[in-house]
């Protein structure tokens, strides 16, 4: 989890900022072929084979039966109408839905809120204290480590016998140990706390930068005019983080999208199939159950769900280039 | 830097009453912090802590029991040598350290040519880049198995490294190519053209000028990328297929999901897991912080 959504941050900052700079960019009058073949040869290649090539590739499978991988029974929309069609997948039947696409839906909606929410206040609050550069490397430091090691930290936190630190408390006021991981109405919502544990910090750093960039002076006259602390917040510092907190969405929605790492280590999709989300479906399907073609067809549902974030930064980019 | 710190000072109230009311607030917000730093560092610490205690201890009583405590190193000698838990930390030094240098090599030749060479469709060319920023790895994986499997039999990648390699260094271009070249811009074009007008070629300008003077740009991308494939479960899982090659991260998993309650495996597992990643990231927690920013700050 965490690693990736610094990158996806800094590409989407950076999808903002790197326009600008394009105009400066000068070259030779005659284009040098030799050289400009060695400078991108080695990168065009990689990226022709293993992106462009196989998603291409994935996406004519999806209409396949795709065993073995092969083209070998064109079945046009079948897969999707069987993975749309598939309980696990997506299932309004119940109350409320279920289905791994349904957790992603649950994932964005909960994570992405309490992320920003958290994120916002620590990063206000904490610059009132001398701490602040303590407590934020607190609230950081899961941002450095494995999705694998924070799932094995917080399985034990929620360990249902007397050693798991949450049940011991529970346990202290008389409530009776919760199975946080083996009940279905509760593990997605044990799952989105360890999610929103690890975020935070970097929702904390993004966000604090973009504070502090607010001048003292604009503050100070607000408050000399009488303004209290909440008017302050809502009237002046939200409208001033708005962009950054834009940025910052869109990275935790992408890392939605492509969360896998922490469920398939704390759960493996369960208690039966309760926790699944989208790419653990793609990943199960391929490769557990050897449903190529089925595979494929989750993973360019992925692809179509990212497509939006995808043309939001090229046009981004262009806009910058071009002004 | 203290906007609202000042701010606090600024509307210091003067009545006595007032006083204890912002008094009060302060105290509200060092509870609410300290009650921040908790949640945020106990369930760590209840780990680190576990990783330490003999098994039966484990077993018996919660980490917090603090008054029966023994410790010993017993759970780290059994899981780096019983586990093989050595041998896949050397696996995972043996996954990232390639996985860092290629990309960042390919990475910077490509930005280079980028930001500061001339040839046909060089923005739509990086347009498409920008586009696959936000491929999901997801689409790439069965073809590529395949691709390996079918069309190269012979070299048997996913039984060795090759396989984690090339795919960590593909799926890492887009972004890396993105940031460095991002940076390679910003760079003082009359630098550049002075150096061409002296008669030196790209690759004399790209080894000579511009890599050298965007060490901190290239440093804090090998950071993230070092870091990102040494966290990595999910490509190890599908281009790693030799469990004598597994690196930590699957090691892990797999002793999840035998011994699931075996915690003094999996504490002290995790730790070794972890130690590298908090090494870096508290010796190196500018570049940290400074990546994290540098698109804010241009």
């Amino acid at each position: 989890m965490g690693l990736q959504q610094q990158l996806d941050t800094m590409r989407n900052y950076a999808a903002l900022a790197g326009g600008k700079a394009a105009r400066r960019t000068r070259g030779p009058e005659k284009p040098k072929w030799g050289t400009t073949i060695l400078f991108l040869t080695p990168a065009g290649v990689l990226l022709l084979v293993f992106l462009i090539y196989p998603a291409i590739y994935t996406v004519l499978l999806s209409f396949n039966r795709g065993r073995n991988g092969i083209f070998n029974e064109w079945v046009g929309l079948d897969n999707y109408a069987r993975l749309f069609a598939d309980p696990d997948f997506l299932n309004f039947s119940t109350f409320p839905p279920s289905g791994a696409l349904w957790n992603n839906v649950l994932w964005l909606v909960l994570y992405v809120s309490i992320v920003i929410f958290f994120g916002l206040i620590l990063a206000v609050v904490a610059a009132r204290v001398r701490y602040e550069a303590v407590l934020k490397a607190i609230v950081f430091i899961p941002m450095a480590i494995s999705a694998t090691a924070l799932a094995v930290i917080w399985k034990f936190v929620y360990s249902p016998d007397n050693i798991g630190l949450l049940n011991a408390m529970l346990g202290a006021v008389g409530i009776g140990p919760v199975a946080w991981l083996g009940d279905q109405g509760i593990v997605n919502f044990a799952l989105i706390a360890v999610g929103i544990w690890g975020s935070v910090g970097f929702a904390t750093v993004i966000l604090s930068a973009a504070v502090k960039s607010i001048p003292a002076e604009v503050i100070e006259s607000a408050r000399v005019e009488g303004a209290n602390e909440r008017q302050i917040f809502f009237r002046m510092i939200l409208p001033m983080v708005s962009l950054p907190i834009s940025v910052l969405a869109v990275t935790l929605v992408v890392n939605v999208i492509k969360l896998f790492d922490l469920i398939f280590v704390m759960t493996g999709g369960g208690p039966g199939t309760a926790s699944q989300v989208i790419a653990f479906t793609m990943y199960q399907q391929a490769f557990g159950a050897g449903q190529w073609g089925y595979g494929a067809a989750v993973a360019v549902v992925m692809l179509i769900l990212l497509t939006p974030v995808m043309i939001f930064n090229v046009r981004r980019f262009r806009a910058g280039s071009v002004t | 830097m203290t906007v609202l710190a000042e701010g606090m000072a600024g509307s210091r109230p003067r009545t006595p009453a007032g006083r204890a009311v912002a008094a009060l607030n302060r105290t509200a917000i060092h509870v609410f912090l300290a009650l921040i730093g908790l949640v945020w560092l106990v369930p760590t610490l209840g780990l680190l802590v576990t990783s330490f205690r003999p098994r039966a201890d484990i077993q018996s009583t919660g980490w917090w029991d603090i008054f029966n405590l023994h410790l010993t190193l017993d759970n780290y000698s059994q899981v780096l040598q019983a586990q093989g838990m050595l041998q896949a930390f050397l696996n995972t030094v043996f996954i990232a350290v390639p996985s860092t240098l290629l990309p960042l090599a390919i990475c910077a030749m490509a930005a280079y040519a980028f930001s500061w060479m001339k040839f046909p469709f060089r923005d739509s060319l990086f347009l498409i880049v920008v586009g696959l920023l936000m491929v999901p790895v997801q689409v790439a994986f069965i073809p590529v198995l395949i691709g390996m499997r079918e069309l190269l039999p012979d070299l048997q990648l996913t039984r060795g490294y090759g396989a984690v390699w090339l795919a960590h260094t593909a799926f890492a271009l887009p972004f890396g190519i993105f940031l460095l070249r991002n940076f390679f811009i910003t760079l003082p074009p009359d630098m550049i053209e002075a150096a061409r007008i002296d008669g030196a070629s790209d690759i004399r300008i790209f080894r000579m000028i511009v890599v050298p003077v965007s060490v901190p740009a290239i440093a804090a991308y090998g950071i993230f990328q070092f870091l990102w494939v040494w966290n990595d479960l999910l490509m190890a899982l599908v281009f790693v297929q030799d469990s004598t090659k597994y690196p930590m991260t699957r090691a892990i998993q797999s002793l999840l999901s035998q011994y699931g309650t075996e915690w003094h495996l999996l504490a002290a597992g995790a730790f070794l897991l972890m130690i590298v990643p908090l090494i870096v990231f508290f010796s190196l927690q500018r570049y940290f912080v400074q990546g994290l920013l540098a698109g804010s700050i241009k």
